[in-house]
């Protein structure tokens, strides 16, 4: 891998998924919420209050529940 | 800005002699500190110069030598002090995951837990008095680490630095959003209002950032520092949103916590993984000071919040 690598996306472990630039991501109900900044974190573990963006809830639940 | 209240003996011959119009240096250095807050208020006063300045103090007194020697002394003794308090070697193991894992053991009580369920309106307003001290040019600290990184970390801080400052936009700039929040709360929106009003331990808190922003030996500490900050940062902003939603405080200032929710669940993502990793990939003997800024940034902290633990329970 090169030392300038830089992805567009990037799965956390155990946390939210980075989203690099601008996009509009789909919620189960089909609400569209676009992006508005540089780097978006998208919750994978389905607790944020903040869906679908990460909110740091992840780190409060069981490590072995976590994505 | 106009320069603080002198605390002692060190800040007012300094304060004194940066607004005479015929200085004489010889006793800014030749007088000590009276106690930690004398030298605290005059470190932060030193720093401020490479900041915004003071109204009265000609802006040529920046690079004085008289006082860049006091401000190397007194960092000296502020360094070996924090260096003093700080536990245990730096833990080993995989870097993302280990320093996580670091922030969330860490123990130390929680102003944000106070506001969201127990504090009145003064007890809120007040902490915004101190909190304002660093809020009001937030992140500007970080920046001064920008030119003193390789290529993939000074990108990577710049990548989370643009998120701060807005993406160019003024009106998203956090700093302009809690400004925007104090006004609107009542309270004074301008930098520095409230400096003569805060504890030691609101100054410990700033000049531990301007120490690591703006000395490049200390880059590892500085970006620990911020990494300890942004994660520790999303869970307690909505809790302190949810507060101040409680008292009743202005929409302004809940905004500037809430947009922190999300913000800072970014950036704890990036200090740590793209910034303090690309730092470590390219620099591994700055390990141990990543650990040491990120434990200053839970101490500081911890001191500030029983401080104010202990003022409010009186």
């Amino acid at each position: 891998m090169s030392d300038l690598e830089h992805a567009d996306v990037i799965l956390c472990p155990g946390g939210p998924m980075l989203l690099r630039g601008d996009h509009v991501v789909e919620d189960p109900d089909g609400n569209l919420h676009p992006t508005t900044r540089p780097v978006s974190a998208v919750c994978r573990c389905g607790k944020s209050g903040s869906q679908p963006w990460c909110d740091g809830t992840h780190k409060v639940i069981p490590k072995q529940n976590r994505p | 800005m106009l320069t603080p209240k002198s605390r002692g003996s060190l800040s007012e011959i300094v304060f004194a002699t940066m607004q005479s119009p015929s200085p004489s240096w010889a006793p800014v250095l030749s007088t000590l500190a009276d106690d930690d807050e004398d030298l605290h208020i005059t470190l932060w006063t030193l720093y401020e110069l490479h900041y915004r300045g003071f109204e009265s103090v000609p802006d040529e007194l920046e690079w004085q030598p008289e006082l860049i020697e006091l401000r190397r002394s007194l960092e000296t003794s502020f360094e070996q002090t924090l260096r003093d308090r700080v536990p245990s070697a730096a833990p080993g193991g995989e870097f993302a995951q280990t320093f996580f894992d670091f922030v969330e053991d860490h123990e130390g009580p929680s102003l944000a837990t106070y506001i969201h369920k127990t504090a009145d309106h003064e007890q809120a307003l007040e902490l915004l008095r101190m909190r304002s001290i660093y809020h009001l040019k937030e992140s500007d600290p970080t920046t001064w680490v920008v030119p003193r990184l390789s290529n993939r970390t000074k990108a990577a801080v710049m990548e989370l630095q643009f998120d701060e400052y807005g993406c160019g936009d003024p009106a998203r700039l956090h700093a302009g959003l809690f400004a925007r929040g104090m006004d609107e709360c009542g309270l004074r929106p301008d930098y520095g209002a409230y400096i003569d009003d805060v504890p030691l331990e609101v100054l410990e808190t700033n000049n531990a950032m301007s120490l690591f922003g703006l000395n490049r030996r200390l880059r590892g500490a500085a970006l620990g520092h911020l990494a300890a900050f942004e994660v520790t940062s999303s869970i307690p902003s909505r809790r302190i949103a949810q507060g101040l939603g409680r008292l009743g405080i202005p929409e302004a200032m809940i905004g500037y916590y809430t947009e922190h929710v999300e913000a800072d669940a970014v950036h704890e993502q990036l200090a740590v993984r793209t910034i303090c990793g690309s730092l470590l990939d390219e620099e591994p003997a700055l390990r141990d000071d990543v650990f040491f800024g990120a434990f200053t940034c839970l101490d500081l902290e911890d001191r500030f919040a029983y401080r104010m633990l202990a003022t409010w329970a009186a």
